[in-house]
């Protein structure tokens, strides 16, 4: 879906990239506090870990907004440019492809290391940890990644509309699942309620971007037209879709509507 | 507008001397071009292409009737109009368009410095890094990367400047041979010792009949290619080798700070080069759209489709002569009537353009406008994502957080090109956030994805 286009994908980097950035901060800072800190404190060490992952979820989500303003201006330009006054790209679709963006960089860096660690000798848990350690990191990041496709529509949407509820929705749940994998090695404890949070959202997305329970089941029973009905089940056909468009706060059409 | 130029010598220490420069695809155009249009090289027809851009398809009806007008100056300034909006229109076409070579291009050195262990050895230096680093006081390690630096920047900054005064003084043989030499050592002795090493690292046998073979066959087509014709699919392909296998022997010869210290070096160089009025870069370029010449194919990556025959229409067979009778046909409405019956019918058809165009002559001309990359900027862009994954310690975090910044920094890079509509060196921002984000990325980051990663923290 996102790489037929080439906005889309130009698009995603760029979410990849203030991902990165905001990482890099949050790390900086945590950086800071360690070395200013008695190294040998673990409790000390310990809290200033988790103040370390605290700031920088709360640093992403910021990042996200600073990343939608961007992304607003850059419609408007689109617009500009375009020849019939609409913009190539509406703003879900780009609230996707940014989610995607930021999931996809978030996953990476969790998890590539430990694939290129994985491809050498070695035994998992040999010191007492886990054995399941890299089967629960894959499923970690799976579900990590999808949550933040999930929030970048939740989050443009509440941009979009002012609703800030949702925006503060959003922050708690990334609060709340990044929290949650404090549990591990316990792992019910953050696999169980991040799951349980991904479907919450999945849902809450897909109702925003104007799906429905009588497109799930025309997805479902319409076996012939399957292409489109993907297309009806994702609620990201811009035009002549029977869903609702986003109206933004000015009452001015976002959506593009076309033949 | 930004050249790139590679200047090899004879032997293998020598390394090549990259400028970096990113070219628009369009130049101003000039009514006397069309004179040019009989001639069908690749690389005059992608200038040609060029100045066509003004007349390619548009859906906007008023351009069109503007592309009827008989008048050539009139058409151009409605053209360029029209250029602007489809430049920016397609701009991330052309983005992508140089993205996915780019990629192709760090994946291949990633690829190779993470399983071939030769080209992470240190296996002495080139002649042009004089100084070394196995000095044991920080203050002496700087002072030699700095010296190294300052000798591999004026080497670059002597050569570019030999081959701009050659460029000026027409002797097209001596480039056309020093550019044949250059890349000849490329395709043969340096492929011959990477076969060699990868053949090794897999331990692979390969018997030299075969090799031989192998590798002449790749470097023969590798040359016509590059040089002459090819399909552009192909040429693009070997660009992306050589930029590649350059790109591989640096990161073997040079010591580590200095190769920092160039990269950052070079980019600064590079800005200055071809912003300042006087530098070489920009005068080579101006002197090539004066005399509308296309820059030497073997050294710029270009991204615009090539006019191949082998088109997926039913009268495809008639491309080949009606190519020129077609551009006129769209300039300047003087129809050189070729006497194959399909040729007429591309003419007439092409003639309501506005309401019923042809998909591919529609494809071909949204694919044609492209743009120019140096082959230098693939070779340092390569330089720095392969020695952040030589040498992080973070590994793989490292490197895709250089390439990530490499590709961002490309992408506004084109942004301000689609802006300011003349060459612009590519290398300075995309090298500025690659060692901006390789520095922190190692130092920062690192620890800290560790540390989370060793209590399973998802953040």
């Amino acid at each position: 879906t996102i790489a037929r286009d080439p906005l889309r994908i130009i698009i995603l980097i760029a979410g990849a990239f203030f991902w990165l950035v905001s990482l890099l901060l949050s790390s900086l800072i945590w950086f800071i506090a360690v070395k200013a800190s008695d190294p040998n404190d673990e409790p000390l060490q310990k809290g200033l870990l988790i103040f370390g992952v605290m700031f920088s979820v709360l640093l992403q989500e910021a990042f996200r907004f600073l990343y939608y303003k961007l992304l607003r201006k850059a419609i408007e330009g689109l617009v500009a440019l375009s020849e019939d006054g609409c913009s190539p790209i509406s703003i879900q679709q780009m609230a996707y492809v940014a989610g995607v963006g930021f999931g996809l960089m978030s996953g990476a860096f969790s998890m590539i290391n430990l694939l290129a660690d994985a491809l050498g000798p070695g035994t998992v848990g040999i010191y007492g940890d886990s054995q399941l350690y890299f089967l629960t990191s894959a499923f970690m990041t799976m579900v990590l990644i999808f949550l933040h496709t999930f929030w970048g529509i939740l989050f443009f949407h509440g941009c979009e509309n002012r609703r800030w509820w949702e925006i503060a929705a959003v922050v708690v749940m990334h609060l709340a699942v990044s929290g949650s994998t404090f549990c591990n090695p316990l792992y019910v404890g953050s696999l169980v309620p991040s799951y349980m949070l991904m479907a919450i959202a999945a849902t809450w997305a897909y109702l925003l971007s104007g799906g429905s329970a009588q497109n799930v089941r025309r997805f479902l029973l319409c076996k012939s037209c399957s292409v489109t009905g993907t297309w009806y089940l994702a609620g990201l056909v811009p035009s002549g879709l029977p869903g609702r468009s986003w109206v933004s706060a000015g009452g001015h059409r976002v959506v593009s509507v076309g033949g | 507008m930004m050249i790139t130029f590679m200047n090899n010598s004879d032997s293998e220490e020598e390394p090549c001397n990259e400028r970096t420069s990113l070219m628009s695809a369009e130049s101003p155009p000039v009514p006397s071009y069309q004179d040019g249009l009989q001639a069908s090289e690749a690389g005059e027809a992608q200038t040609h292409r060029k100045r066509r851009t003004g007349g390619s398809h548009s859906p906007n009806n008023a351009a069109d009737g503007n592309m009827s007008g008989s008048s050539v100056p009139v058409r151009e300034s409605a053209s360029e109009n029209e250029e602007e909006e489809l430049t920016l229109k397609y701009g991330a076409k052309h983005v992508i368009m140089l993205f996915v070579p780019v990629t192709l291009c760090m994946i291949v050195v990633v690829a190779t410095i993470k399983s071939v262990r030769f080209y992470t050895e240190k296996n002495g230096q080139l002649i042009y890094t004089p100084f070394s680093e196995d000095t044991p006081s920080v203050g002496q390690r700087l002072l030699n990367s700095v010296l190294n630096t300052i000798i591999m920047i004026s080497v670059i900054v002597v050569m570019t400047v030999f081959l701009v005064l050659l460029y000026k003084y027409r002797c097209y043989k001596f480039i056309h041979g020093w550019l044949i030499l250059s890349s000849l050592m490329l395709l043969f002795l340096f492929t011959y010792i990477y076969l060699g090493e990868v053949l090794k690292t897999y331990n692979v046998a390969m018997d030299y009949p075969t090799l031989i073979l192998v590798i002449w066959n790749f470097g023969a087509v590798g040359m016509i290619c590059i040089h002459w014709k090819g399909p552009l699919q192909l040429q693009q392909a070997y660009l992306i080798m050589i930029s590649a296998l350059m790109a591989l022997v640096f990161i073997k010869y040079l010591p580590e700070w200095s190769a920092w210290v160039i990269l950052g070096a070079i980019s600064i160089y590079d800005l200055m080069a071809v912003l300042c009025p006087k530098g070489p870069l920009r005068m080579l370029v101006e002197t090539a759209q004066e005399r509308n010449e296309p820059i030497f194919p073997a050294l710029i990556y270009s991204s615009a489709m090539i006019w191949t025959v082998g088109m997926a229409k039913p009268d495809t067979a008639a491309r080949g002569p009606s190519q020129q009778t077609w551009d006129t046909a769209e300039d300047g409405r003087e129809n050189h009537r070729s006497p194959s019956h399909s040729d007429s019918e591309i003419l007439e058809t092409r003639s309501p353009v506005p309401t019923h165009p042809i998909t591919s002559l529609e494809e071909l001309e949204e694919e044609e406008r492209g743009v120019k990359l140096g082959l230098g900027d693939f070779i340092f862009y390569s330089v720095l994502v392969g020695k952040a994954a030589a040498t992080a310690s973070g590994d793989w975090n490292t490197t895709l957080a250089c390439f990530v910044a490499i590709l961002i920094g490309l992408c506004l890079t084109l942004l301000l090109l689609a802006v300011f509509k003349k060459a612009l060196p590519a290398l300075p921002i995309s090298i500025t956030f690659g060692l901006v984000f390789y520095f922190s990325t190692d130092n920062l980051v690192r620890p800290f994805m560790d540390t989370l990663a060793s209590h399973q923290l998802y953040i």
